[in-house]
């Protein structure tokens, strides 16, 4: 594996990674503000769709952006209508949006462009294109040929659609909200106490419909980036469970936002490998992974040392990062230094994982996270519950 | 003279069938510590709430400062300067104090000039009041006394010139309660109004300086304190004469029903909670344990009502060896051998508050014969059963089929003992007996428990209510940081005494 592969696995990973960002952006909204979102998955389907259909009709991507956007934030409000105004389930209701998302657009779309419920390719400005930075090569030819730093430029930063640079930007916007402004501290407030918040004078009821509307807005940046940056057009069920993958990233991290974007990157390295490497060979595999391990361990150890700095943690905390960068390192170098001709390696070598289990592999994923594999996990302690005033 | 800081007049609410205030007209002069009591289920809360503007009066005027104020929600009560501190506190566990503090009083868009700011006049208001607190401190790691703390700060923080404190000492210990009235007394020095709702009546004469009385939604009295007396405003809160002190013959004990050896109990997460204690209880006799909260007794009701396992020690009762840790280590082997047990907290361990009252009454005795029918429940036996209860342990409303929710807090503890005295066990086990219960239902429970005392039953009573503990008990020990560090006889101690061994500290038998 040469420094080209790895480069063109994290470039697709940023791209997968995207949708999967901003719809986890969008749960942690809703769910810091205490409702519990499981119809991001509806929400992002449905501004799939009405973002094509927009785009074909008009030939005009940001008009169809803008579609699907606020056909999200419909279902959004509809979700606030049931779970705030009216107080009920919020699971049940975001059930409801799912099927209702994944009913109504092919139907739609069957009515509108008779093509079996999908909307027609798009192409030129009904699509969004990829932004080439200024002194970044496009062809591969070309980026094949430059210094190491000039083909990460090239390669990983370069080259995407606006919407994965906003999505990144979104990342410290949504922590600098959170944790910086009075909107983010009562939006907070809002999701753990909600007495606390209305007994202050703020309404509890907009705090959350502000929170659910801005999950709705993400919600649609994520939907029409599946339909007009990753893809070409709209198709049936197109985006294939990222919702609630999104919501196993969110729980990964503890709803906050670096974490989230820690947690998205994963699953969309995940789902890089699978498309990448249609059958692969359980030693490349197991090297893949374990260099993911020395880069999860190495952050870790960073973020744990930070801490430790600030004295915020004990040097006992050092310990599981330190050993898991050191466990990866020695499995990431041993392992693709094995004799593919005999023993160990040859086996490894010679079980080959077939492309299905590594498709599977970010939905394999989700269930061990929400198995509780991560540790503890605290949700919002109002989340879930609608606020009643009590005496 | 000046206007009085609030004046209510005419206000009346209903909700639905139920008038929760009638016709009630209030004035609080300008400095004043103002008492509210009544029963649970008087009204008090719903008159507060209406002045905080979580309720609208369905008729009456407020005047704050001589002048007519529409108050239709908490935004414009905290404009007129009316701050309220709500016996549940509405703090945000896991935000720093000044966080909580600056909710909703933020001074703009960006969070850090705020807190900044904040940050310096908490410093000024603590030096101020005598409120010490850390504003970074995060709420879920201060004790229940600094949080009300910082429910105080937050509505100095928004210049409330009304303080509404509702219950405020019902969640705290005799020392905390204490410093809660200094603060009190400095808050009135510096012109503050405050209204003190409880159902106290010891916290009403000591602190207050005027008295309303509430009674089935309508104020029965207005008096000044200082000519009142503790009686008269029982019996204005309950309607009929009531006695407060615990009338009862001397002791007669007989053989020992209750033998505790070096009872160890250990958490899961491994802290040793009781210290291998020993202790014995007799017949016809109350043994009371006196505590801070947190000092081992609720772990030791746990282990002997079957709970939790015990990590070490003997217990007997009559001689017989009991099963802390094996198969019949349960609640319902328990109330076999004949071990009654009410629980401290009734909504969580003796209730299932959804369920009805005759539910309720079965709960740990459901096995009993005389609710079988076949291999069936006689629910129709077991509802026959709860109204009988009911009508001899007067729970009102006397309603089988009312879900325990439903009932107010002293009928649903009323619930609870008739379950668990009734069936006169060898061994009662009580804790916090009349913890958030009226006044007139604390009468009830303690006749019973002398009854039961009477009945030559043990009773071991925990509480941490020192009146109800020199009130009731025959033998008083006081547990402190998981061990007995002292025991008293009634007559021959003092608050002062047992608060010392509260602290740890025992002044006669050296340390403990």
């Amino acid at each position: 594996m040469d420094f080209m592969t790895i480069l063109q696995l994290s470039d697709s990973s940023l791209r997968l990674a995207t949708p999967l960002l901003l719809a986890c952006l969008a749960g942690l909204f809703s769910e810091r503000a205490g409702i519990f979102d499981i119809g991001l998955e509806g929400k992002m389907l449905a501004a799939a769709f009405f973002s094509a259909a927009f785009a074909f009709l008009s030939g005009n991507v940001w008009i169809g952006l803008g579609v699907g956007i606020l056909a999200s934030v419909a279902l959004s409000i509809l979700h606030g209508v049931a779970s705030i105004t009216f107080r009920g389930n919020q699971l049940i209701s975001g059930v409801a949006i799912n099927f209702l998302a994944a009913g109504l657009t092919v139907v739609i779309a069957q009515t509108w462009f008779s093509q079996g419920g999908r909307t027609p390719a798009l192409t030129g400005d009904a699509r969004f294109s990829e932004i080439v930075l200024p002194g970044a090569a496009s062809r591969i030819r070309d980026i094949a040929q430059q210094e190491p730093m000039g083909q990460v430029y090239s390669e990983l930063l370069s080259g995407h659609s606006i919407l994965v640079y906003i999505a990144l930007l979104i990342v410290p916007l949504t922590w600098w909200v959170l944790y910086r402004t009075r909107f983010g501290l009562r939006l907070r407030a809002v999701g753990e106490n909600p007495a606390a918040v209305d007994t202050a004078g703020i309404s509890v009821v907009g705090l959350r419909y502000a929170a659910v509307i801005i999950c709705g807005v993400l919600c649609g940046l994520a939907g029409a980036y599946l339909a007009t940056g990753l893809s070409a057009g709209f198709v049936k069920d197109m985006s294939a469970g990222r919702g609630f993958i999104a919501l196993a990233a969110l729980i990964f991290a503890k709803w906050r936002p670096w974490e989230a974007l820690g947690a998205c990157l994963l699953f969309g390295f995940l789902d890089a490998v699978g498309n990448r490497f249609q059958n692969i060979e359980l030693l490349t595999f197991l090297s893949l992974t374990f260099l993911f391990v020395v880069l999860i361990g190495g952050i870790m150890l960073i973020l744990r040392l930070v801490a430790l700095l600030r004295g915020k943690a004990s040097a006992g905390s050092l310990a599981i990062p330190a050993v898991t960068l050191i466990a990866g390192l020695v499995f990431a170098i041993g392992l693709p230094a094995l004799d593919t001709s005999q023993g160990l390696g040859a086996v490894l070598n010679a079980i080959v994982l077939p492309v299905q289990f590594m498709q599977a592999l970010p939905y394999i994923l989700t269930v061990v996270i929400l198995a509780g594999f991560v540790g503890r996990a605290i949700p919002p302690r109002a989340g879930g519950e609608p606020y009643v005033k009590e005496r | 003279m000046t206007a009085p800081a609030i004046e209510l007049k005419g206000i009346s609410k209903a909700f639905g069938p139920v008038q929760a205030n009638k016709d009630i007209s209030l004035s609080v002069a300008k400095g004043a510590i103002h008492g509210i009591v009544g029963e649970n289920g008087a009204g008090k809360s719903t008159l507060m709430s209406i002045l905080y503007g979580f309720y609208k009066a369905d008729a009456g005027e407020i005047w704050i400062n001589g002048k007519q104020t529409n108050i239709p929600d908490s935004q414009a009560a905290i404009r007129a300067g009316i701050g309220m501190v709500h016996q549940h506190f509405k703090l945000v566990e896991n935000f720093t104090v000044v966080e909580n503090v600056i909710l909703g009083a933020e001074d703009g868009a960006m969070l850090r000039p705020s807190i900044s700011k904040a940050r310096k006049v908490l410093i000024d208001l603590e030096k101020e009041y005598g409120l010490e607190v850390d504003p970074d401190a995060v709420i879920e790691d201060l004790s229940v006394g600094h949080q009300q703390r910082v429910e105080i700060l937050k509505q100095l923080y928004r210049e409330a010139d009304i303080l509404i404190l509702d219950e405020p000492t019902g969640v705290l210990t005799p020392s905390e309660a204490d410093q809660l009235f200094r603060i009190l007394g400095r808050l009135k020095e510096e012109g503050k109004t405050i209204i003190l709702i409880t159902h106290k009546l010891r916290e009403i004469m000591d602190i207050t300086d005027t008295v309303s009385v509430m009674r089935r939604g309508e104020m029965t009295a207005t008096v000044k304190t200082a000519e009142t007396s503790p009686a008269q405003i029982a019996e204005l809160m309950v309607g009929r004469k009531v006695l407060l002190q615990v009338d009862k013959d001397p002791a007669n004990p007989g053989d020992v029903v209750l033998d505790v050896q070096n009872l160890r109990v250990v958490d899961p997460t491994g802290v040793e909670r009781v210290k291998s204690i020993s202790f014995q209880i007799r017949a016809g006799e109350i043994l009371g344990i006196a505590g801070v909260a947190g000092n081992g007794q609720t772990e030791l009701l746990e282990v002997l009502g079957g709970m939790i396992p015990a990590q070490g020690g003997t217990v007997t009762l009559h001689g017989e060896q009991i099963d802390l840790t094996g198969r019949e280590s349960d609640g319902q082997s328990r109330r076999r051998r004949g071990i009654g047990h009410v629980p401290e907290d009734r909504q969580v361990e003796g209730l299932i508050m959804p369920y009805e009252a005759w539910e309720n009454v079965a709960f740990g005795y459901h096995y009993d014969v005389k609710y079988q029918s076949g291999p069936l429940m006689n629910n129709a036996a077991i509802k026959a059963d709860c109204a009988e209860k009911m009508e001899r342990y007067d729970v009102r409303p006397p309603n089988p089929r009312l879900p325990a929710r439903n009932f107010s807090g002293g009928n649903q503890q009323k619930i609870v003992v008739a379950r668990e005295m009734d069936r006169q066990p060898e061994l009662l086990l009580i804790g916090q007996p009349t913890r958030g219960v009226d006044i007139g239902a604390i009468e009830f429970i303690h006749k019973q428990i002398i009854a039961l005392r009477d009945a030559g039953k043990a009773v071991l009573l925990v509480s941490v209510e020192l009146d109800e503990i020199m009130g009731l008990s025959d033998r008083i020990a006081v547990m402190f940081d998981g061990v007995i560090s002292g025991e008293r006889l009634p007559s021959e101690t003092n608050e002062g005494d047992l608060g010392l061994l509260m602290a740890g500290v025992n002044e006669t038998k050296g340390a403990a």
